[in-house]
């Protein structure tokens, strides 16, 4: 195992964790956490897979530059929409989750 | 209990199936750093900086889609809130050091976010820095108890999150007119083009980004019918 994947690997160990949180909890905002340790991985292993032996690569770079600012926005419309779902239901779950 | 069975398996195996995905990878038959820095000699790109170039040059519908998709999630916020005002005096913090440091620290923010945007066609740097910053400003005087209301009211700044799609929109298509591809711009022209571009976008990613902040009002943290909310199980 070479040094150049050590961030690819932290991505896949963060994949992993941040499934495990995923499917664990119940709470709304503790699922968000997790997807985003799950997004955080997937970062990672696409720019560490990349500078595998050939430095960094611009093109994986640029497009995870894109996806953090998705992952941004689309946190930030979750955070809105479960702070609703909150005020309307009182409950920080989802029903059909037992 | 056999919840955490489950995902303990399900993390399992797709930990172990990305492991197998790094193990077996296959060699790349091209070099992509090569490729995009001999795409950036001087006077053939607008930028030189190889990921600005990638992101608003050899791949700007992404980025041209990433500040579209940043609008329609401010778009479902819109629509999700609350009709109540949304009183600065309720957040800000009644602190005389905060608003003191706000003082400080804002002409710096804003001197960073305008440097970012420069930055970004050399060296590392380009608008969604710059965006991040400035909406950094507004959150951090929202903190401190100033009402943004008037930054928000007048109809042109409500525009101003449109604006930056508007823009790379417009610059866009004339390319298609003399027959060139979408987002196709002329070589002599690239290098202004993408900073009024990234001028653009800036503004608008600035405001997408605190109008998201700005959308989850403080007030709103206790259930409208506390009545409904049932005994959670243990």
């Amino acid at each position: 195992m070479s040094t150049d994947l050590f961030f690819a690997w932290i991505g896949v160990a963060l994949c992993g964790l941040g499934l495990f949180g995923f499917i664990v909890h119940h709470h709304l905002m503790r699922r968000l956490l997790a997807f985003n340790i799950m997004g955080s991985g997937s970062f990672l292993l696409l720019v560490g897979l990349a500078q595998d032996g050939r430095g960094p690569d611009p093109v994986p770079q640029a497009l995870v530059l894109t996806g953090i600012v998705i992952a941004v926005a689309s946190t930030a419309l979750a955070l809105v929409v479960l702070r609703r779902w909150y005020r309307v239901s009182g409950e920080s779950s989802l029903p059909e989750d037992v | 209990m056999s919840r955490v069975i489950v995902a303990a398996i399900a993390s399992l195996i797709i930990t172990i199936a990305l492991a197998l995905a790094v193990l077996e990878r296959p060699t790349p038959t091209l070099s992509l750093p090569n490729l995009a820095s001999t795409a950036i000699t001087p006077g053939e790109a607008g930028v030189l900086h190889p990921i600005t170039a990638v992101l608003l040059e050899f791949r700007s519908i992404d980025t041209l889609l990433e500040i579209a998709v940043l609008l329609v999630a401010v778009v479902v916020a819109l629509a999700l809130r609350e009709a109540q005002p949304d009183g600065a005096d309720r957040m800000g913090l009644d602190n005389p050091l905060l608003h003191a440091v706000v003082k400080l620290l804002l002409p710096l923010m804003l001197l960073v976010a305008a440097y970012l945007l420069w930055a970004g066609s050399t060296r590392p740097g380009g608008a969604f820095q710059a965006g991040a910053v400035l909406a950094g400003c507004g959150v951090l005087l929202r903190l401190a108890g100033t009402s943004l209301h008037g930054l928000e009211r007048p109809r042109w700044l409500q525009g101003g999150r449109v604006l930056g799609l508007l823009v790379f929109v417009s610059v866009g298509i004339p390319p298609m007119l003399a027959g060139r591809a979408f987002l196709d711009y002329p070589a002599d022209l690239a290098g202004g083009l993408i900073l009024l571009i990234e001028a653009a976008l800036t503004l608008s990613i600035a405001l997408a980004l605190l109008s998201l902040f700005r959308l989850a009002p403080p007030q709103s943290d206790s259930p409208a019918f506390p009545d409904r909310r049932k005994r959670r199980r243990a």
